[in-house]
């Protein structure tokens, strides 16, 4: 074996262990895997230790309450409650097991034979999956039971089958994705069979989908097992099953209602429980992935002290920003992304926030309207449209804000409008909540004026177009028209060119540029690209690692940068290093 | 569109002969001889011989499964061994209660599953929590037993409603919502949950998207943005739960038919198998396999009004 085939193979035993490490710290996970244990092995050690026979009679003591003898008490023919339970486990839980080994085997080989191989296989398969599917599994289940005598392990064992038809759809999915993982390309380049490859590589990958996927179903079928016993199919009276002593209970429903809870809480509990080892797996998978992509280091946490804030906003500025932090919520703690940066905005300026990415530049855009993910939040600094505070403020005041006082256009056009509504419809709802427009035909109009300023040809036929009938170009025309119904004062565009072809690009930015002049308009302008910068900001700030590196006019960064970073940023663009000689 | 609609009825004829398929082969292994229980121990081998003739027993199975389906293309199910019932008869005089179960059923679950998913989307951890909860209990307690302790409660203790038994909608609209009432709660709460759990998934991952930000950062109220927008995203997975939903309730309602006493195909489909009553069990098969081609069918074409690339195309 090569070095590259190896190295998952040691790193598994890695996450083995701390899988330990991670499993107590669910004690919710630990407490149904003892449940589930507890019971499995008093069900199964019944001769051992039930008081005495499941099908003892006692005429004279029916319905007798909890006693030394009978600690759950009697049924109607006096037969010790407690031990028909641990007896009756057997046939449901000897049933589950079946099943699931089915569902489990037959699933897995269906799912990863049509996600490994595709091909024919997967054309075979993929068929079968969607009529196994469709096929109402209990009406086979019914026939198994009468072919086979009520034999109720048939019966699980071809529920187990029908089921696995999910599984494997499901296995098939992520057969595909591991599929396309570097590792088992490498297992591929070194030589290694496809049935090698499968269960050295791809399985490893699937076991915690797997196991998840089987707790699951072991709850369903369960209850599929118990309710035909409490149909009176499979286990029959007077051998005791948990579905059949339901099935007892409810016919005394009216004198002893209670009789319910023991079986009836039994498989409820043990449903519970197989349902939270799923759930628990589910989520110990999730932080088993999540953790290579959460460990990147760097990052101060939020400051401790907050800067002084007794300055307001500068009313002569449009927009205000000082000692401005946003941090994001991990798993490793608070990360600081913008760390305490200050500009200023001023009206009918385009100011360029420039930096690469992952150097805060859009955090900082979306956290300006307050759109920020749940994870993140503005943690320290403060900033103001006019005297208006406009961060840290409740949900109510922002609502006033966006799309009134501050609009936003989007980096990628293609999925920035609703795909399931047409440009008009989304442009009016806009233009009916933004703007003062009332009554069908003022808001048509509205819409359409907004999409000729736009300089978008034949506004009407867009209007009634769905978003992937446009293109990109034409799409972010439609989206600053969207960000222009409220007249706001200040736009903030996020790399509204990088998505598109540079013939494009330059229209865009011909259109923000006379936009700005027809509505004094301050534009910020967040981007990567020098070349935009040059082209239409007046002054900008460049951005590294969530701080500024410096700010000034668009001549003095390009003429007199003061920072190596500037410099090298300037350097890395022939066209803007050839054009101002540098 | 068309296409969609024509591709799903091709496929529904491999599913209809594998239904009825199966169990044609497995209700032919029964070890019980129709004719011999029908005749009882008194009868003389002429009349058996005589039976097992007309009732085409004689012949190698695949040629009684041919029999079988010149038979139901001419609509002609057979008729029970049992009653001498024609089993189309049986059918739709079954047909309406189990459909009003289900239906309903559909509808309580869709409507409460999607208001329980939107609310835990989008309102904090707490609610979100609740919803973990609900789901988890709702799947675990078994639906027989849901049933009965309803039945219990409701029924037995506080009489709101008829323990077992059903009116027809002809009979008394009234009687016949009030017999409903717990069944379909019954069976309904299993798919709650899921789809509970389905549409806040799929609103979760909604709300990440773009153009909800651009819908956000646009002044659009929260509440539009939620109903109109992201739910008619999040439809598309809750659609396709809803029909998967619907479907499984067809196996649920097997069970609470017999709990409740509803005279519904799972009631006599239950009784058919213990008598080996195959032509009763081959027509319910039948027909549980239309009805699944059937929801599959409406969840195709709601795909495609909800989808305006699949409408255009």
């Amino acid at each position: 074996m090569n070095p590259a085939v190896n190295a998952p193979a040691g790193s598994g035993k890695a996450t083995r262990t701390s899988v330990i490490a991670r499993l107590a710290r669910r004690p919710l996970l630990l407490a149904a895997l003892l449940v589930v244990i507890v019971i499995t092995v008093a069900v199964y050690a019944a001769p051992l230790i039930a008081p005495q026979s499941p099908l003892q009679q006692d005429i004279l003591h029916p319905f007798a309450g909890p006693s030394a003898a009978h600690p759950l008490g009697t049924d109607g023919l006096g037969r010790d409650i407690l031990s028909r339970l641990l007896y009756g486990g057997q046939p449901s839980l000897t049933g589950v097991a079946i099943a699931v080994a089915v569902f489990a085997a037959v699933g897995m080989a269906g799912g990863i034979l049509a996600g490994y191989l595709r091909g024919w296989a997967d054309r075979i398969i993929s068929p079968v999956l969607d009529i196994m599917l469709s096929v109402p599994g209990i009406i086979v289940i019914l026939a198994v039971l009468a072919v086979f005598n009520q034999n109720i392990y048939a019966a699980m064992l071809v529920l187990g089958l029908f089921a696995s038809a999910n599984l494997a759809r499901v296995i098939r999915s992520s057969c595909i994705a591991i599929r396309e993982e570097l590792f088992v390309d490498a297992a591929r380049v070194s030589g290694l069979g496809p049935v090698r490859i499968m269960t050295r590589h791809v399985l490893p990958g699937l076991a915690g989908l797997l196991l998840v996927q089987m707790s699951l179903f072991a709850g369903i079928a369960l209850g599929v097992q118990t309710g035909l016993g409490f149909l009176g199919l499979g286990t029959q009276p007077p051998q005791p099953s948990w579905g059949g002593m339901v099935a007892d209970a409810s016919q005394v429903i009216q004198q002893h209602p209670l009789f319910l809870l023991i079986p009836g809480g039994v498989i409820g509990v043990m449903t519970i429980a197989f349902g939270l080892i799923g759930d628990g797996l589910r989520d110990l998978e999730a932080d088993r992935r999540r953790m290579p992509g959460s460990a990147r280091p760097g990052g101060a946490a939020p400051r401790g002290e907050q800067p002084a804030l007794a300055l307001p906003g500068d009313p002569s500025a449009l927009l205000t920003v000082r000692d401005y932090s946003v941090a994001f919520e991990t798993a490793d703690g608070p990360r600081t992304v913008v760390d305490s940066i200050s500009f200023a905005v001023l009206p009918g300026e385009v100011f360029g926030i420039v930096g690469e990415s992952g150097s805060g530049k859009t955090v900082t855009a979306l956290s300006l309207l307050g759109l920020l993910p749940d994870s993140g939040a503005v943690t320290a600094g403060a900033a103001w449209l006019g005297g208006q505070r406009i961060s840290q403020v409740p949900e109510r005041e922002l609502l006033k804000i966006r799309g009134h006082e501050i609009g936003l256009v989007s980096q990628e056009p293609m999925v920035a409008l609703d795909p399931h509504y047409t440009v008009g419809s989304q442009l009016c709802e806009v233009v009916r909540r933004v703007s003062g427009a009332q009554g069908r035909a003022a808001v048509r109009a509205r819409a359409v004026e907004l999409l000729i300023s736009v300089h978008l040809p034949r506004p009407d036929d867009v209007m009634r177009r769905y978003p992937h009938q446009l293109s990109g170009g034409m799409l972010q025309r439609a989206a600053i028209a969207l960000a222009l119904a409220g007249a706001p004062r200040l736009l903030i565009a996020d790399e509204p060119t990088t998505a598109l072809d540079v013939t494009v690009q330059s229209g865009i930015l011909d259109l923000l540029r006379s936009l700005r002049e027809e509505r004094d308009m301050g534009i910020i302008m967040v981007t990567h690209d020098l070349g935009v910068v040059a082209d239409i900001c007046d002054r900008a700030l460049v951005m590294r690692d969530g701080r500024i590196v410096e700010q000034g006019t668009v001549d003095e960064l390009f003429y007199a940068p003061k920072d190596p970073y500037t410099r090298g940023l300037i350097a890395s663009t022939p066209d803007i290093a050839r054009s101002i000689g540098a | 569109m068309l296409r969609i609609i024509t591709r799903r009825l091709l496929l529904s004829v491999p599913l209809v002969l594998v239904v009825s398929g199966i169990t044609f082969v497995l209700e032919s292994l029964v070890p019980g001889d129709p004719a011999r229980s029908l005749l009882g121990v008194n009868a003389t081998p002429q009349q058996y011989t005589a039976l097992r003739d007309a009732l085409h027993l004689n012949e190698p199975v695949i040629q009684q499964y041919w029999l079988y389906l010149e038979n139901v293309f001419r609509g002609n199910l057979g008729t029970s061994i049992f009653t001498d019932q024609p089993v189309s008869q049986v059918v739709t005089s079954r047909l309406p209660v189990t459909l009003s179960l289900v239906i309903g059923a559909t509808v309580v679950a869709a409507v409460v599953g999607t208001l329980l998913g939107v609310y835990s989307a989008t309102r904090g951890r707490l609610s979100r929590r609740v919803v973990d909860v609900l789901s988890l209990v709702g799947n675990a307690l078994p639906g027989f037993w849901v049933a009965l302790a309803l039945s219990a409660i409701f029924a037995v203790n506080l009489g709101w409603f008829p323990a077992t038994g059903y009116t027809s909608f002809t009979q008394s609209p009234q009687a016949w919502l009030s017999s409903l009432v717990l069944p379909v709660v019954a069976l309904a709460i299993g798919g709650v949950a899921l789809i509970a759990k389905v549409t806040r998934d799929a609103m979760l991952a909604t709300l990440q998207l773009d153009y909800i930000r651009t819908l956000r950062a646009s002044g659009v109220s929260p509440r539009s943005v939620i109903w109109r927008h992201a739910l008619r995203n999040s439809s598309l997975a809750l659609v396709t739960t809803i029909g998967l939903t619907m479907i499984s309730f067809l196996a649920g309602a097997v069970i609470i038919e017999n709990v409740f006493d509803l005279p519904g195909l799972g009631n006599i489909v239950v009784t058919a198998t213990n008598e080996h009553d195959i032509p009763v069990v081959q027509g319910i098969a039948l027909t549980f396999a239309v009805i699944v081609i059937v929801v599959n069918l409406l969840v195709d074409i709601a795909y495609g009004l909800l989808n305006p690339k699949v409408r255009s195309s």
